[in-house]
């Protein structure tokens, strides 16, 4: 893992004494909410609806025990003793207090942590697949990389006031998990000719206009990486419109220029600044890559693993649902569900989190992972230690045996938490998981992503859940609206719009008829509901959400 | 034809906690809606609100909030504003402050 250098360690020091003596200017009148707003945001803190927020950067997802005991003890000391972990892999407090918070980021600079630029017009937390490093299906671990771009963007000063916010997604898997087709820019790791290098997807975003990222770059030798993200924010930056907040952001500069342009201007910009990098940024990473060496992976017998498996029914389930395959095989990838039925999808309380912090001492060698999915991760785990650790996670509230189900729901906090909300996204989740729990048929169902928002800003990624839920506000009432066969991996695709909404009392039953359809028309246990969609359309499905149409038609 | 003026209210966040915070008849201001200014006049109301727009040491954000004739939210957004979140008591439910948790709160599990 990367640890600060004494320059990271300086530099967030002096961020935050800045942060301080804003924060006693604002208080003491010297300052007004206008000019503080900017101040606050560069620094992580919003002011939502009931209270302040603070979001603190996850970089990459990655996080040590350490830090993860640091994040619990702010829960506890500062805010109502949780946090909720979001879909760019940060982690948001819900209740601190404006004079709190200079603490709490010195708390943070402590354990090599900040929440610089997770809000403003810049280059936001680099986001990659949370799997990385430890994934079977990997290439190399993109961390390393994204390390490297959080270095270059952190107060990069041309980019303190871009047109809107960036946001950079990494993978270096061909399986995305990491949603790279959806961000302003993804990057995804490919290979050719025995070389490393990247497919550079552009102008990919979810929101009010929700776009496909498209490939501006097809193989991107590795070295060139820094430079050629440079060119293309910089070509963003010149040509992306100021003058309407709604058509700021990248996917339209890229939609009202077509790619082609975009490539041409990206690829003079490159040709201009390459050869000022001279080989600093290289050196720099190579530095960074030592940091990322793999653990010393244990040497023991999986007769333990294969014991609780063959005997243990429960362990069973929530290893065939939470367990992913390891690059080693006698290891593997434990995700931690925080979405136990009824809960808030991606909260965590400060007890659980220095659980997680323990059994990643114990058994993770000391690594823990948050996904854009809300969940946390240990990415190592030799399989011996698998049912010791299903026991402690049981213990805990944390043994959820759900992941990639239907109660694995991303929700955004919605209008409970969001100032921009238009509607509640947490009581929907939890009243969905906690219907299909009822009915014990989730496994049955099996891999199905919804997702909701509580407004068109889509936190929530509705808009790639393979049932999407987006909530608005018609007419003084919560309203929700649900898209159908939305993709979020490497065969991305944006849901389509069902048909009207739904009232908060409708929604569930209409989820649970489009589910009934789905079991119905399968053709068998095998086919998922997002293969069942492709090979039907959505027909059959809007039929099922709105039987009393059919018969009136 | 112009709208005609609904009752309303003057909130806004309080500058150090956050909490949602109400203006009052006496020039104070009320964690609880039912302390608020009720105001039907809607020349009175651009005057409270540059009442409370001038107080910026105390609070951010003040605007004025739609409320029926016996002083209820109109919206469910400021029902929400009023009451605290929907998954936990962990506001004006139990007439708790921002902040750590206070005695009585829910926790979390």
């Amino acid at each position: 893992m990367y640890t600060y250098t004494d320059f990271d360690a300086a530099f967030v020091r002096e961020r935050n004494a800045q942060f301080r003596a804003q924060v006693e200017r604002r208080i003491d009148g010297s300052l007004t909410e206008d000019e503080f707003k900017p101040l606050r945001l560069m620094n992580g803190l919003y002011l939502q609806l009931h209270a302040y927020m603070l979001r603190v950067a996850i970089p990459y997802g990655t996080v040590s025990a350490r830090q993860m005991r640091q994040l619990a003890h702010i829960a506890e000391t500062w805010d109502k003793g949780y946090g909720h972990f979001t879909t760019r892999q940060n982690i948001q407090y819900n209740w601190p207090k404006l004079r709190d918070v200079p603490d709490i980021l010195d708390a943070l600079g402590e354990v090599g942590m900040h929440a610089i630029q997770t809000s403003g017009n810049t280059i936001r937390n680099v986001t990659a697949d949370h799997f990385a490093g430890a994934a079977a299906d990997e290439i190399a671990d993109p961390r390393p990389v994204a390390e490297l771009l959080r270095q270059w963007s952190t107060d990069h000063p041309e980019f303190q006031f871009l047109p809107r916010k960036f946001k950079i997604a990494i993978t270096g898997s061909p399986n995305d998990r990491a949603v790279t087709k959806a961000h302003d820019i993804g990057l995804r790791m490919v290979e050719r000719d025995g070389a490393r290098g990247f497919e550079v997807v552009v102008g990919g975003g979810l929101g009010r206009t929700p776009m496909i990222g498209k490939v501006v770059r097809n193989f991107l030798p590795a070295a060139d990486l820094l430079p050629y993200v440079e060119a293309v924010v910089s070509v963003w930056n010149l040509l992306g419109r100021r003058d309407n907040k709604y058509k700021s952001r990248i996917k339209i500069t890229v939609h009202e220029h077509g790619i082609d342009d975009i490539r041409a201007r990206v690829e003079e910009r490159f040709a201009a600044i390459r050869p000022s990098f001279s080989g600093i940024d290289q050196k720099i990473l190579t530095q960074i890559e030592a940091q990322f060496q793999a653990p010393d992976f244990t040497q023991a017998s999986t007769v333990a693993y294969d014991a609780a498996y063959a005997e243990n029914s429960s362990f069973r389930s929530w290893a065939d649902t939470n367990l992913t395959a390891h690059r080693n095989s006698d290891y593997a990838i434990v995700s931690i569900s925080l979405k136990a039925h009824g809960a808030t999808p991606g909260d965590a309380s400060a007890d659980q989190m220095r659980v997680m912090a323990d059994l990643a001492e114990t058994y993770g060698h000391d690594e823990l992972r948050i996904s854009h999915e809300q969940n946390v991760i240990l990415p190592h785990v030799h399989k011996s230690h698998l049912p010791d650790l299903y026991a402690a996670l049981q213990e805990s509230g944390l043994a959820t045996a759900n992941i990639g189900l239907i109660s694995d729901i991303i929700a955004c906090p919605g209008m409970d938490y969001c100032a921009l909300a238009t509607a509640r996204s947490i009581p929907i989740a939890q009243e969905i998981a906690t219907r299909f729990d009822e009915l014990k048929i989730e496994h049955d169902i099996g891999h199905l992503k919804i997702k909701i928002s509580g407004c068109i800003n889509a936190c929530g990624h509705h808009h790639v859940g393979h049932i999407g839920i987006l909530g608005l506000d018609r007419a003084g009432v919560e309203n929700y609206q649900v898209t159908l066969g939305g993709d979020h991996t490497e065969t991305a695709a944006v849901g389509e719009r069902a048909g009207r909404g739904f009232s908060a009392e409708e929604i569930v039953p209409a989820i649970e008829r489009l589910v009934g359809a789905y079991l119905d028309m399968r053709t068998g246990h095998e086919e998922t509901f997002l293969e069942t969609y492709r090979r039907l359309g959505a027909a059959p499905f809007k039929a099922a959400l709105y039987p009393a149409e059919r018969k009136a038609a | 034809m112009p709208k005609s003026f609904s009752p309303s209210v003057v909130t806004a966040n309080d500058l150090l906690i956050g909490d949602v915070i109400y203006l009052t008849a006496q020039d104070g201001w009320s964690r609880d809606l039912a302390d608020a200014e009720l105001i039907t006049d809607e020349a009175h109301a651009q005057i409270r609100l540059i009442d409370a727009n001038a107080q910026p040491g105390t609070v951010v954000g003040a605007y004025l909030a739609e409320m029926s004739a016996n002083q209820q939210p109109t919206h469910f957004r400021e029902d929400f504003r009023r009451t605290g979140p929907s998954n936990y008591a962990h506001g004006k439910q139990v007439g708790a402050l921002p902040g750590p948790l206070a005695q009585g709160e829910e926790v979390m599990r």
